[in-house]
């Protein structure tokens, strides 16, 4: 080494400044990242609350023109569309869910894990399509149940993954313990193994839920929505997410603040979800995206 | 023995109870290429390939074509990952390597915030904020010092390529960051420690032991950003502007192949136009499943050991 010490030590002081210049390009990029979070926020309580109040919750939507109105026919077909779905998309999602955990290393098993990977990849509104042309079609009109039908498709892949991975996060130990009792197999799956997961795996679902609950396109051309009370599961149903759609790109600024009183509802909920998941289950699980 | 019929009875009920709802679930996936097969036949017959690069897309006359919405999904989705994939290259950084445990753990909930925040969300908030400040601020701006090239020419509106890829880019951040940190944490520590045993600079291990390390597994990250960008549909609908011209321009509105599904999907008055769009979807599944099988195989092989079969 023939470098003058006067030299290297320039050298060496470079090289920690560009070690901590980098570090602050990578703190900035997370400051930069997170701050639509915080603004669009802001923007929902400012312009949201303003346009929120008891109507909302109880009222129908009022006719173009006139003032006031809410959107208690999107707020009830929402829930009924998300009820529906997580009857079908989460028993499915289980039952899968633990044929993949109890099956694992088959063939058939590696296929369906497979397969439910790639179903997580279907673009939403394609999901939609296929909703039309298996439910809306043959029904001969959008409806709920086509509706439905699209969200549970959307949520029985993530329901399955998360399912399959918390019960193989119970300990085999216990397993075995309850079977050496004499405890049939599919009794220690059910009452010994799920229950253990269940705090999983209702994590899981929760998480599908608050998903499905923010979707709009797979909704648009199958429980398409509805200007009028409905809970008909034949009839086309309202949603609060293809509400604030559609008062969104209207031109009446009345509908434009009840678009944004929708949106602040619905972040809640899916917001409310997703901190209340996160607040009980601290640190511990990783579920499927 | 009876007892011991009964019991091998219920393990069989139990066990073909289970795969029966897996079958369900496999075919789901299998009848949804079905369904998009057949019901784009009539365009798949009317148009052959041809259908992939027509130019136009005209429900008067008939005459369909997917190359504008293909054009305008790709722009904006390289437009989204442009910006997207150092930000998110940063933010994954800031969390494996710079952060302490408490902030990187609170940073990681506020990324997954973002990501849980319903898309009708984003695009509401981009028609009345994002679009106007994007034309007022930004457009002007880019116009005058980056106007020579065609990118950044013609008037500036609220509705534009521009809009939806930066709104997509916001979008697909929480996403890709979350896979890069991931990724970035499951390199062994003794890489790290490697490093900087031979003197390395935080930056310099950063790049010679942690970048290489992950490299497959942060290239995934980016095709599910992708395949997230490409299938986005009801905020950049609500921001693009819909019209199915292909424009050299990022200040002028555009389509995508879902943007366009979601507009005209419920309004098709034929059933060569319905069929038409269907063969969209399938050009857009087609694409997403590809991008997804090979992302998510590299990102299982970065991050394998951790999360066991996690993608």
């Amino acid at each position: 080494m023939t470098a003058k010490p006067a030299a290297q030590a320039r050298r060496i002081r470079w090289r920690k400044t560009k070690s901590d210049l980098m570090m602050g390009v990578t703190v900035l990029a997370t400051v930069i990242a997170l701050l639509p979070l915080f603004i669009i926020l802001a923007y929902l309580v400012t312009k949201g609350a303003s346009s929120l109040n008891l109507a909302f919750f109880t009222h129908m939507p009022a006719p173009v023109g006139e003032k006031g109105g809410g959107m208690a026919n999107a707020i009830v077909g929402t829930l009924e569309l998300i009820g529906l779905a997580s009857l079908m998309g989460v028993s499915l999602g289980i039952g899968a869910g633990l044929y993949l955990a109890a099956h694992r290393g088959s063939r058939f098993a590696t296929v369906a894990r497979f397969g439910a990977d790639v179903m997580m990849g279907v673009p939403s509104i394609v999901v939609g399509i296929f909703a039309y042309t298996v439910v809306v079609r043959p029904m001969g009109g959008f409806s709920t149940l086509a509706g439905a039908v699209a969200l549970a498709v959307i949520m029985m892949p993530l329901v399955t993954r998360t399912t399959e991975e918390m019960l193989l996060l119970v300990p085999q130990e216990l397993r075995e313990a309850a079977l050496a009792l004499g405890v049939p197999d599919w009794r220690t799956t059910l009452w010994v193994v799920a229950r253990t997961a269940a705090g999983g795996i209702a994590t899981g679902v929760i998480l599908a839920i608050a998903r499905i609950a923010g979707e709009t396109a797979p909704l648009l051309f199958t429980a398409f929505g509805n200007r009028f009370w409905s809970t008909s599961l034949t009839s086309p149903i309202a949603s609060l997410t293809v509400q604030v759609y559609t008062y969104a790109i209207s031109p009446f600024p009345d509908w434009q603040r009840q678009a944004w009183a929708g949106a602040l509802v619905l972040t809640t909920i899916v917001l409310a979800l997703e901190l209340g998941v996160r607040w009980l289950t601290r640190g511990s699980a990783h579920v499927a995206r | 023995m009876g007892t011991f019929h009964v019991r091998l009875l219920g393990d069989r009920i139990f066990n073909l109870t289970t795969l029966l709802l897996t079958l369900v679930g496999l075919s789901i996936l299998v009848g949804l290429v079905i369904a998009l097969v057949l019901n784009s036949a009539l365009s798949l017959k009317a148009f052959g390939w041809g259908f992939v690069v027509g130019t136009d897309w005209d429900p008067v006359n008939e005459r369909f074509g997917a190359l504008p919405f293909i054009y305008g999904t790709l722009v904006s989705s390289a437009l989204a990952l442009t910006i997207a994939v150092p930000l998110s290259l940063g933010v994954a950084m800031c969390l494996s390597e710079m952060a302490p445990v408490w902030l990187s753990r609170r940073l990681g909930f506020m990324v997954e915030l973002l990501a849980a925040i319903p898309s009708v969300v984003y695009g509401l908030w981009a028609i009345f904020v994002l679009g106007p400040w994007l034309r007022d601020r930004v457009e002007p701006a880019l116009g005058a010092t980056l106007g020579f090239l065609p990118l950044f020419q013609g008037p500036h509106v609220s509705v534009s390529m521009l809009c939806a890829g930066v709104l997509l880019a916001i979008m697909v951040v929480p996403y890709v960051a979350a896979v890069c940190t991931d990724v970035f944490r499951a390199v062994p520590q003794a890489q790290r420690e490697a490093a900087l045993a031979l003197g390395a600079t935080r930056w310099e291990m950063v790049r010679i032991a942690v970048l290489p390390y992950g490299l497959s597994g942060v290239i995934g990250a980016i095709m599910l950003g992708l395949g997230r960008a490409l299938g986005e549909t009801i905020a950049v609908a609500m921001v693009i502007g819909n019209s199915p011209r292909i424009s050299a321009s990022l200040f002028e509105p555009s389509a995508t192949l879902a943007s366009v599904i979601a507009n005209e999907f419920a309004e098709a008055t034929s059933s060569l136009y319905l069929s038409s769009l269907v063969e969209l979807g399938l050009v857009l599944l087609a694409v997403g499943l590809l991008l997804n099988i090979v992302a998510r195989t590299l990102v299982l092989r970065a991050t394998q050991g951790r999360f066991g079969s996690e993608g």
